[in-house]
């Protein structure tokens, strides 16, 4: 399996950046000549995820960096890497459960939104140093033609 | 994000156009809430018709109002989602506690 293209994103941890990271993660995943509803789920994911960095792993501080790597290989997998360096997760197992709470910022469902539409999510993380988060999907082809 | 309100009677309908994430999400949530302190006003409406994109935030922001609605034994809606917007909502559980409809009129004919 080679990488047949990247892109790394460095951001601060600003609100406005997570619609810029989802966006351009979107575009880049468009290469993999997926459906407008396989890229909308690939938006959703990077923007829950750059979301967790600002709101949990940074606690909103806006002076923060964010890094967002994606890559495309040639078997047509997909896989993002967004990392933080804040606070870190204490209980990765509890964090990953989905959380309901009517007053919750967030109502809990990132890590589920990202289970549910990646094939693979893995969290490393470290109290007071940070998490990774790696996101991967492997991606059909549409192409009938290919398929012939 | 562009937000705009409209009471009806004892029904806030709230109309949003855009992205509903963690960007807007508190403004969000100060707007409706600061329209929900009216006493007379007891349901909501959430116009999602021009809304292109909803995360955990956005839901949060809907669930939250849900519950304060609730409180005060009122109804509330959601209308005009998009497929790829009602997709979310289906998928976090949302439309078991708030019902979705195709449009405002939709609700005016219950």
């Amino acid at each position: 399996m080679n990488i047949k293209n990247y892109v790394r994103l460095e951001f601060p941890s600003l609100p406005e950046n997570v619609s810029f990271a989802r966006s351009c993660v979107g575009a880049f995943a468009a290469q993999l000549d997926c459906t407008l509803e396989e890229i909308g789920e690939v938006k959703l994911v990077v923007s829950e995820a750059v979301s967790n960095c600002i709101i949990h792993g940074y606690e909103n501080r806006n002076n923060e960096k964010i890094m967002v790597m994606v890559s495309i290989s040639d078997d047509r997998s997909l896989e993002i890497i967004v990392d933080d360096y804040g606070k870190g997760i204490v209980d990765i197992k509890q964090a990953l459960q989905p959380t309901f709470s009517s007053d919750a910022s967030r109502m809990g469902m990132g890590f589920t939104f990202m289970k549910s539409f990646m094939d693979n999510v893995e969290v490393v993380s470290t109290v007071g140093e940070g998490t990774s988060v790696t996101l991967r999907r492997q991606f059909m082809s549409h192409n009938k033609e290919a398929l012939a | 994000m562009k937000i705009e309100f409209k009471l009806v009677r004892n029904t806030v309908v709230v109309k949003l156009k855009g992205e509903l994430d963690m960007l807007i999400a508190e403004k969000l949530r100060q707007e409706i809430d600061s329209r929900l302190e009216d006493k007379r006003v007891n349901n909501l409406i959430i116009n999602l018709e021009k809304v292109t994109f909803i995360d955990s935030s956005g839901l949060g922001v809907i669930i939250g109002r849900y519950k304060k609605i609730a409180s005060r034994k009122g109804r509330m809606y959601i209308v005009g989602a998009s497929p790829s917007v009602e997709k979310i909502l289906k998928f976090s559980g949302i439309n078991k506690l708030i019902p979705i409809y195709k449009s405002e009129q939709d609700i005016i004919n219950i």
